[in-house]
């Protein structure tokens, strides 16, 4: 057998050939599934994470029962979810923003514990008021590290979209199943190269933003 | 004024920080609440800006109940400085100094032009105003934290600790300005130390607290120095407070004696009868050879001499 690795002619002819299961639509749907649950985990991990680091009793419950969620195999949850949603997208978005809930509720308590305790005071001796406190000193001071977070629950995410493949929903992960099935190795490089690099950009869009968002912050060599 | 009336502090886990606490703190002097470790001082300062609030007594501010006021009101009229500065790591150092004047909802170009003086006065290069604190040395931080307390122009200051996470030499530095900022503004201070040294250099009024929380001595520098109320304050007070004592003494005082024939500022110690105290006069005659402190003015011409008998007789008083 002489077949190369990558067939040029496939990735041409099926990038947008109109159908469910052009490179193009996947890549969409991929980007969809991985991208709202982050969206959606940081918008409760915000509240939840500021609950936890106020209320601390909360902590080591809400982190307990994440790092169960955390560990139940994705699989595992789209059957749960099957029954009521269906072979829909939000079947693979809910376990996702469950996951991306374990990794960045630690991570907006950890910003909040990152605020050193004197600049908080100072904040009270000065008379912010406590939601102007939050809002002004000790969210913006939380950024790195909720964004160091954040990286890591985006690439993960990234990565665990194709998962959803066996319930018909995983974006880019179609093509590695196709690809199985048809012992044709194209579409499985073509979405290992697609999931990669999208893994590294969004990386780099939060690195830039974390620069332009938090130009303060001490550079570490 | 700052008045406390029988102020107690007990935390909820029962330990007594604050006993009893019955203190005036006058207008415009510098008050300095000194102590060892765990005495109770910094519960005592954040009392006056409810930062903590008393379990018995009251705290009058101008005879106003500081319970009675909104926190966030009566904090915004009162300067706070501490140890580490507190400067906000997010915001350029001219903002943080604006800190209050944003708060009161000054006009931003008028909170920011205010704080560009206050960077000037606390001994500042403008260059520094865009600058984010992280790229500041500890001593050019205090100096922000100072500013930032006064931008807003409060009548009272509280200070916990501020130089004494800075090596000597910034903090003798930080010291003198802020006797020098003092001198222009007559500020009502609290100024907190564990340091007996700073708190007779800086203090008008020096409070030593005891641990438990018990007020030991309030005494001028010379007469803690002079007079302590009991062994605790006089081990406080460390060594040589005899010597420490004559700092406070002016040499305006002593009677000189014409100075002898060759006897010229080389060669001797001399002293500025003006402007230096007993100490410096003693120490100008122990380095002659011959003992003769010789007195000179601000143009370093010769008034006279003054003997160690002399010097020893002025220091008994
Ligand atoms: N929140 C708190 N709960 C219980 N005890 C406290 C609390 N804060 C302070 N204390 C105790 O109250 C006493 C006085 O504390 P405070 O911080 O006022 O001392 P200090 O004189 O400022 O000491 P230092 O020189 O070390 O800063 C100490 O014994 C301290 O352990
Ligand atoms: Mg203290």
């Amino acid at each position: 057998m002489d077949e190369p690795l990558v067939r040029w002619d496939w990735i041409a002819r099926n990038w947008d050939n109109g159908g469910p299961t052009s490179v193009k639509v996947l890549l969409e749907n991929h980007i969809v599934m991985a991208f709202v649950p982050v969206v959606v985990g940081l918008l409760i991990a915000i509240p939840l994470g500021l609950a936890c680091a106020r209320y601390r009793w909360l902590y080591q419950p809400t982190v307990g029962i994440m790092n169960v969620v955390y560990s139940l195999p994705s699989l595992a949850l789209f059957s749960i979810l099957l029954s009521v949603t269906g072979l829909t997208q939000t079947t693979v978005i809910i376990p996702l923003t469950l996951f991306s809930l374990a990794v960045l509720i630690p991570a907006v308590v950890d910003g909040m514990q990152s605020v050193p305790d004197h600049v908080r005071q100072s904040a009270v001796a000065m008379g912010f008021q406590p939601m102007r406190r939050l809002t002004r000193v000790e969210l913006p001071i939380a950024v790195p590290v909720v964004l160091a977070g954040l990286r890591v629950a985006a690439v993960s995410s990234i990565s665990l979209v194709s998962v959803g493949a066996l319930i018909g929903q995983g974006g880019l992960g179609y093509l590695f199943i196709d690809g199985w099935q048809r012992q044709f190795y194209t579409p499985i490089v073509v979405g290992i190269v697609l999931v990669v690099a999208l893994a590294l950009i969004a990386d780099l869009v939060i690195i830039v933003a974390q620069r332009l968002l938090t130009p303060w912050a001490r550079r570490r060599a | 004024m700052i008045t406390f009336d029988g102020v107690t502090k007990r935390y909820a886990d029962g330990t007594v920080a604050v006993d009893d606490l019955s203190l005036e703190v006058p207008n415009g002097a510098i008050t300095v609440f000194v102590g060892p470790s765990g005495c109770g001082k910094t519960t005592s300062l954040r009392m006056i800006n409810r930062m903590i609030d008393p379990t018995e007594g009251r705290i009058l501010l101008d005879g106003k109940d500081v319970t009675t006021v909104d926190p966030a009101t009566l904090r915004r009229g009162i300067g706070y400085v501490i140890q580490q500065a507190g400067l906000f790591p997010h915001r350029r150092i001219v903002d943080n100094i604006a800190t209050v004047p944003f708060l009161l909802g000054w006009d931003k170009k008028k909170a920011r032009d205010r704080a560009m003086e206050l960077l000037e006065r606390v001994g500042l290069d403008p260059k520094m105003a865009r600058r984010y604190p992280f790229q500041l040395s500890g001593g050019q931080q205090q100096r922000v934290g100072v500013a930032r307390a006064l931008a807003a122009d409060p009548p009272v200051l509280l200070m916990d600790e501020p130089f004494s996470a800075v090596d000597p030499i910034v903090r003798t530095s930080l010291q003198e300005e802020l006797l020098r900022l003092q001198s222009e503004l007559h500020k009502t201070i609290v100024f907190v130390t564990h340091d007996i040294d700073e708190a007779v250099k800086l203090g008008d009024t020096v409070a030593v607290l005891r641990v438990g929380g018990k007020l030991a001595q309030v005494a001028a520098p010379a007469d803690l120095l002079s007079d302590p109320a009991d062994d605790f304050v006089r081990e406080f007070l460390g060594r040589d407070r005899g010597i420490r004592r004559l700092g406070f003494v002016p040499a305006k005082n002593l009677a000189l004696d014409p100075a002898p024939e060759g006897v010229t500022p080389e060669g001797h110690g001399t002293f500025n009868p003006a402007r230096d105290s007993l100490r410096a006069a003693l120490d100008a005659s122990l380095l002659s050879p011959d003992g003769l402190a010789v007195a000179v003015d601000d143009d370093g011409r010769v008034l006279g001499v003054v003997g160690q008998a002399a010097l020893v007789g002025a220091a008994r008083g």
